[in-house]
């Protein structure tokens, strides 16, 4: 078997496997052409070009966007250049002729001027440089909200309806991409005011008990009373925090004994907590504020109502690439139907912070990360949800007065 | 052969790792005082559970055979095993931590923002997955076959009967105080019995063993055309490249609170390691003057469990011999089970969970795609431990860490240190260094038929493939200036800051 490789033998089994892959991929090539005709290839190849392009654009209108974008939208237009500009401004120009961006600028000003699409003859583009195949120019608003907020250009040689035609139907494209991308927007910042919301929404019962019961313990015990008054202090910086949308599970859980603490001063021994924390998921990012207007909904809804001692079990399990975070009370209970009303969102009423929490839950990690709530009349209640350890784009901000 | 007391330390080990996946989640601690912030996994816990869990078969067997076998030379091999921990010590650890991510194709879907770059890392994770577990199958059915005589399939498909069962049954996931208690386990197991023997020996003169030719002279070539200086650069260098790259290891380190707890684990790691790593020379020499010549087919990896049998004899050489073969077998369990997991992790996450989403309307559980995965993933590597050609445990290590060498050392040191990668140049930096090491590796295993340099470069390719992907990833980056994520610098900033400092930046618009 000792020696060495039989080269002419190793070259013929190389050429061989390079032929068969040859073959097949024409094969395969040639098949794919005869199942489909050419104007619905062309049509696909369009649709296909329009999707990467539309990618690029869901961040709506920057210079980066439109530089990305704009190489698309030239193979689909067919034209020799495309420019998108700005009031103000040339975003990008994809292209021959880059002389040409001052034109752009000035043709932009006109068309963002009258919100119609022009055709510009050689008395608007005039080039110097006899090469330049640009002598021509159709420009086209982009609309949106009704506001015109830019113009696309296409420069040609020749000028024909066509083309004209297909500037005015690529520029509505785009205006279409950009009002979605608004939406997108949009979006974003009603999570970030519902964040707001529930930053502010530090229930003023639960402040006007708190001071209550701190006030109760001052004569008595002074020392109990000061530790309580700390923190109530720590509980509403966090509460009240500005910046940064997540958190650690830990630094959540330590707000939620804060929390607890208090509630504990106002119940005494009618209130029984017990954690069971896995320490391997307390590094987790999570949304911030998450945990805890559930357990103040455990211990509001469940456990005041009720006579006798409560309890409110937090517990936190490792699932691997996930962790399950659940929150659960012996209380009273409601009507399941009333909690799928509260997380649909057709009630406003009792539960702010149950429906906060879901919407921004699946906001961030998808509509399979939501909140489940197990619960019926008389029988308690459980609230679990997971989060992924690892979420794009999802990072912890730094610990607050570290 | 037929030892009762070996055969009941195996089946007390496998029983508690059922047990211990069975009861895990009930493991973690109940408290009535919140004290939460104290319970974090300290940074020594967690070493040890890094430890626990990579140290493997290889290390146990592997190594102490090796010496035995080829000579002084192999004692670079622990070398490597621990200064892995090293270089991700001082290029990766913190940063790693820092990124947020919890698997590999996370941290280059974090600091690549690229599906394709993910797809690939997650194929290469599985591949590397499955070659590393190809040894700790072929260990365990070795120990098996030793200690009870049974057919060689059975120990295999003891270990990965047990595997299955306990990731599928949600248990050994990520417990971290049963991996720490799994390194005490096995540096006592291997621990006392080489006391008890060194205590043997000097109390019968301390004889010197009989070793052949060039045993005890590094790197000297057993053969005209071997090329030992070569082959023990490419092994450290794969070895120590590698470590970074292997899935299980770096999942432990999410659990690490910041960058810094980070760095502090890994120091201890390294401290764990060297210990662990002075006792399977020990056995080499004893075994050494124990066998000077290896009956007919025995294989090497065998000799550290034959020793106590050939030294000290009667009911104390069984009873060491149980405790080696129960250590060994701890040691096949911890780290199949957390390979096994990261594998099982990414088969789910990628390939089986969106399937099953869309077969079912979203209606499938979760638990049960996560079962079939965990059942794939053991399945697979079992079929190649009975199809390949045994090569020697700690053999088929190295290729999986040379695999990884040349795969994500790239992409992660470059990731973490070099602003202007590219998707393109990290891709082209995986495929190529994956295609060039699997090539050669899967060569090396279908044919002997290459000796000399051609064999050398086969066998051990670390020392030309890892510059091969580095440099590829490079060039491809440079020529590809467009395809540098535009999040760079922002990823950076993150992956480099301590935790102690506040950015100015508030909100990251991802």
């Amino acid at each position: 078997m000792a020696g060495s490789i039989h080269w002419p033998t190793a070259a013929l089994v190389a050429v061989t496997m390079l032929l068969l892959w040859l073959g097949v991929a024409l094969m395969r090539r040639s098949r794919r052409r005869g199942f489909i005709s050419e104007t619905d290839r062309a049509t696909y190849a369009t649709l296909h070009t329009a999707s990467l392009a539309s990618r690029h654009l869901a961040d709506g209108l920057t210079t980066e966007t439109a530089e990305r974008a704009g190489r698309h939208l030239l193979s689909i237009l067919g034209a020799h250049a495309v420019s998108l500009a700005t009031p103000g401004s040339v975003l990008s120009w994809t292209g021959a002729g880059d002389h040409h961006r001052a034109d752009a600028l000035a043709l932009g000003e006109r068309t963002l001027e009258t919100g119609r699409t022009v055709a510009h003859g050689p008395d608007d583009v005039a080039c110097a440089d006899p090469d330049c195949p640009i002598r021509m120019a159709v420009s086209a608003p982009l609309v949106s909200d009704d506001l015109v907020v830019g113009s696309l250009t296409a420069w040609t040689s020749y000028s024909s309806p066509g083309l004209t035609r297909a500037t005015e139907e690529v520029a509505a494209w785009v205006s279409s991409q950009l009002a979605l991308a608004e939406l997108a927007r949009t979006r974003g910042q009603v999570v970030e005011a519902e964040l707001r919301a529930l930053r502010a929404q530090i229930s003023p019962h639960f402040i006007y008990n708190s001071l209550a019961a701190i006030a109760s313990f001052v004569r008595t015990e002074p020392d109990r009373a000061r530790e309580l008054l700390l923190d109530f202090a720590d509980f509403t910086r966090y509460a009240l925090r500005t910046g940064g949308e997540f958190t650690t599970l830990a630094e959540e859980l330590r707000n939620v004994e804060r929390y607890l603490v208090l509630e504990q001063a106002r119940f005494g021994d009618r209130l029984r907590v017990s954690l069971l924390v896995a320490p391997e998921v307390l590094p987790v990012t999570l949304p911030y504020l998450a945990v805890q207007p559930l357990v103040e909904n455990a211990v509001r809804h469940g456990l005041a109502a009720k006579e006798g001692i409560g309890h409110v079990t937090i517990t936190a399990t490792d699932l691997g690439a996930e962790a399950e975070i659940a929150v659960e009370d012996d209380g009273v209970g409601t009507d399941p139907e009333r909690v799928r009303a509260i997380l649909d969102g057709a009630r406003t009423t009792g539960s702010v912070g149950l429906g906060n929490v879901d919407s921004r839950l699946r906001q961030v990690y998808g509509d399979e990360f939501g909140l489940v709530v197990e619960t019926a009349p008389g029988a308690g209640t459980r609230v679990t949800f997971r989060v992924p350890k690892f979420a794009p784009g999802v990072h912890a901000q730094g610990r607050p007065g570290s | 052969m037929s030892h009762p007391l070996s055969l009941a330390a195996v089946a007390l080990v496998c029983l508690t790792t059922l047990v211990v996946g069975g009861l895990g989640l009930r493991l973690s601690r109940r408290t009535s005082d919140f004290y939460v912030a104290g319970r974090t996994v300290s940074p020594r816990l967690n070493a040890s559970a890094i430890g626990g869990e990579y140290l493997s078969a290889a290390s146990f067997l592997g190594v102490a055979g090796l010496v035995y076998g080829v000579g002084v030379d192999m004692l670079w091999v622990p070398v490597g095993y621990t200064l892995g921990y090293l270089v991700l010590l001082v290029m990766v650890a913190a940063p790693m931590r820092r990124s947020g991510a919890y698997t590999l194709p996370d941290f280059a879907e974090a600091r690549l923002g690229s599906l394709p770059v993910r797809r690939v890392s997650s194929i290469l994770v599985v591949a590397i997955g499955w070659l590393y577990l190809v040894p700790q199958f072929q260990g365990a059915s070795l120990t098996l076959t030793l200690v009870s005589g049974a057919p060689s399939w059975v120990g295999g498909l003891v270990v990965m009967v047990v595997i299955a069962a306990a990731v599928g049954a949600g248990g050994m996931r990520s417990i971290t105080f049963v991996q720490a208690v799994q390194y005490w386990v096995k540096l006592t197991a291997l621990a006392v019995p080489a006391f008890v023997l060194l205590a043997l020996w000097f109390r019968d003169g301390h004889p010197s063993p009989t070793v052949p030719d060039g045993w005890s002279i590094p790197l000297a070539p057993t053969a005209p055309d071997d090329h030992p200086v070569y082959r023990t650069t490419s092994t450290v260098l794969a070895l120590s490249l590698g470590t970074m790259g292997l899935p299980h290891v770096l999942v432990r380190y999410y659990t690490n609170p910041d960058g810094v707890g980070a760095r502090r684990t890994t120091v201890t790691v390294v401290a764990l390691l060297g210990t662990f790593y002075l006792l399977p020379p020990v056995y080499a020499a004893l075994g050494r003057l124990a066998f000077p010549v290896l009956p007919e087919g025995v294989r090497s990896d065998s000799v550290v469990l034959r020793l106590p049998g050939e030294l000290v004899g009667g009911l104390g050489g069984d009873v060491l011999t149980a405790m080696l073969a129960g250590g060994a077998f701890a040691a096949f369990l911890s780290t199949a089970s957390g390979l096994t997991m990261s594998v099982t992790g990414v088969l789910d996450q990628e390939v089986l969970r969106p399937r099953l989403a869309r077969l079912t309307g979203g209606d499938a559980p979760g638990v049960r795609g996560f079962r079939f995965a965990a059942v794939a993933a053991v399945v697979v590597p079992y079929v190649v431990s009975r199809a390949s050609e045994p090569l020697g445990a700690a053999t088929t290590v190295g290729l999986a860490f040379a695999v990884a060498a040349a795969t994500f050392a790239p992409l992660i040191m470059l990731g973490v240190w070099w602003r202007r990668l590219s998707t393109a140049g990290a891709l082209a930096g995986l495929v190529v260094g994956g295609g060039a090491t699997v090539a050669a590796l899967g060569t090396t295993m279908a044919t002997d038929r290459f000796t000399g340099w051609p064999g050398a470069l086969l066998a051990d390719p670390g020392l030309w493939a890892v510059p091969l992907a580095f440099a590829t990833a490079v060039v491809v980056s440079l020529a590809t200036p467009g395809r540098v994520p535009a999040s760079t610098t922002r990823v950076l900033v993150r992956l480099h800051t301590p935790e102690r400092v506040r950015l100015a930046r508030s909100r990251t618009h991802d």
